[in-house]
This record gives structure tokens, C-alpha cells and sequence, in this order.
């Protein structure tokens, strides 16, 4: 089973506990009627679908309620490290990000 | 649907030698709290204890129960006769200090489940490590897909909180556990 850690609860838990909640860092414009529909578009539906590293969203609806963010490796589905909604994304060394 | 008339009233497990065995729990007054972690000083004064501050603590005194569930969030149980004081008490605080607090008391009732292999039958249908919970842990989560709270209260005592319409089911599902456990299948 997979097993996730919510920085949180600062505990580990049954993918069950959790709901998918797509790529993380995504700002919305501070001016949304200065963008132009390309950009808009891009904001609401252009996503990086990479193979490998991820940053994306996670709910730990079944537990703590919380969002935070997770690094994960889309070939592995191996987590790298979790963290808190709000903070920067970490810097992967070479070897945790390496596959 | 009144607490008069849950599923679970007058149920019991007639199962002597089961190694763990479900009870309903008697009714109480429940409440759903969000306050900012920064007030908690504040909410504690108004609930009469002091609240845990750790998602994942549970703090007992007799009749009371306070669960840290969320980074905001606190699942509280009450005597019944007690709800009137502690709503007062929290009204008198919203005039300075913003929160909820939500009477959650007739949408959920309470399982014990007691007894030498009581960690081992929840472990049957719910995915993290019951074991491993410490006394004095409280966790929402999943027990066969049914949302609940699991409350660790001693070495071999734990308390579930489920929703009226999904209590039946867990009921059961418990119940078929402690029977195998009696059985030794
Ligand atoms: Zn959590």
C-alpha cells in the first residue's frame, strides 16, 4: 500500500486517506482582466505533465482535512518529501531527485 | 433522525468469550470546534480543560473527551447535562474571540470496543497501523471505506465516532470480527 506523509499530523498514512489535488504553485494572476485569453487559458487548464519529478497538491480529507504539497516521481510513485501549503518548494539534491 | 432512535439503541454482542467485544455508548452532548490554534488558551478557558494542541491528542477527563483532529479543528464530548454550560460559555467568548462551535450530538454515535484483541479487530478493516496509536490518541480516518474518529482511550479500549447512517454497517462489520476472534477462524 501506498503510504503517505502528511506534514500535518506529522504522521504516515494509508493512501486512502488522501485525495488527489493536482499541480501545486500555480498563482493565480493578481490582475485577472489584464490577462489575455491565451494566458487565462493556460492558467485554468495548462498543466506540466512530466515523467519524473512532481510537485503537486494532496488532501488529507480523511484525516487532518489539510492540503499541503508533495514532490513525487511519476514513474516510481515514489514520494520524495512532503511539506507544508505555503512553502517554497523544496531543492532537490541530485540523488533525491534522481530516479 | 433523533438520538432517541439510532440504529444502534439496545444493541449488544452476546459473545462471552470473544477476546474483544462492541458496545453502543451511552448519548452525549458532541461538538465540532474551529478556532485558530493562537486562540486556544481562550477556548480552553471556555471548555474548562485544557485543549491539546497536537492533531492526533486526546485529553480525558471523567464523562469529557477533547480531540485535536485538525490544525483548527477539536471533536469535543460532553455530558449531556454539561452542553448548556459549555455552549454559554462559548457564546460569551464569541463576542471577542471568532470561532464555531457546531452541536454535531444527533449525527453521530459511539462503538466501544474493548477487550485483549480490540486493536487486532479494528486492524481487520481500517488501513494505518492501530497498534502503533498511542493511549490517548485520537485519528479521523477510514474503517471499510465509512468516514470515522478512533479513539484510543487505554491499552485495550478504543471508542469509534460514525455517522447514524454508516453506524449499522460498522456495527455488523464489527460484530462478524469479534465473532471470528471468538471462534478462532
Ligand atoms: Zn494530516
Amino acid at each position: 500500500m501506498l503510504l503517505i506523509h502528511c506534514p500535518y499530523c506529522d504522521a504516515t498514512r494509508p493512501e486512502v486517506e488522501f485525495a488527489y489535488g493536482g499541480q501545486a504553485h500555480i498563482a493565480r494572476p493578481l490582475d485577472p482582466s489584464s490577462t489575455t485569453d491565451e494566458q487565462w487559458r493556460d492558467h485554468l487548464y495548462i498543466r506540466v505533465n512530466p515523467r519524473g519529478i512532481h510537485a503537486e497538491r494532496w488532501r488529507h480529507i480523511h484525516g487532518c482535512g489539510r492540503f499541503f504539497n508533495a514532490i513525487r516521481d511519476t514513474v516510481s510513485d515514489k514520494f520524495v518529501t512532503t511539506y507544508k501549503a505555503g512553502e517554497p518548494r523544496p531543492e532537490l539534491t541530485e540523488k533525491e531527485g534522481a530516479r | 433522525m433523533r438520538q432517541e432512535e439510532h440504529p444502534l439503541i439496545g444493541r449488544s454482542l452476546d459473545m462471552p468469550h470473544a477476546p474483544a467485544t462492541i458496545r453502543p455508548v451511552e448519548d452525549a452532548a458532541r461538538f465540532n470546534l474551529r478556532i485558530s490554534p493562537d486562540n486556544l488558551a481562550e477556548a480552553s478557558a471556555a471548555w474548562g480543560a485544557i485543549l491539546p494542541a497536537r492533531i492526533g491528542e486526546l485529553a480525558s477527563s471523567p464523562g469529557r473527551l477533547a480531540a485535536c483532529i485538525g490544525p483548527d479543528e477539536w471533536f469535543l464530548i460532553a455530558p449531556l447535562e454539561e452542553q448548556g454550560a459549555i455552549e454559554a460559555a462559548f457564546s460569551a467568548l464569541y463576542a471577542k474571540t471568532i470561532h464555531s462551535l457546531v452541536d454535531v450530538g444527533h449525527r453521530e454515535v459511539g462503538i466501544a470496543i474493548e477487550g485483549p484483541a480490540a486493536a487486532d479487530v479494528l486492524q481487520s478493516c481500517i488501513a494505518f497501523e492501530v497498534g502503533a496509536m498511542a493511549m490517548n490518541e485520537a485519528r479521523r480516518t477510514i474503517i471499510d471505506r465509512v468516514p470515522i474518529i478512533l479513539f484510543r482511550e487505554a491499552q485495550e479500549r478504543f471508542r469509534i465516532e460514525v455517522w447514524h447512517s454508516f453506524s449499522d454497517h460498522v456495527w455488523h462489520l464489527l460484530a462478524g470480527i469479534c465473532r471470528e476472534y471468538e471462534l478462532g477462524v
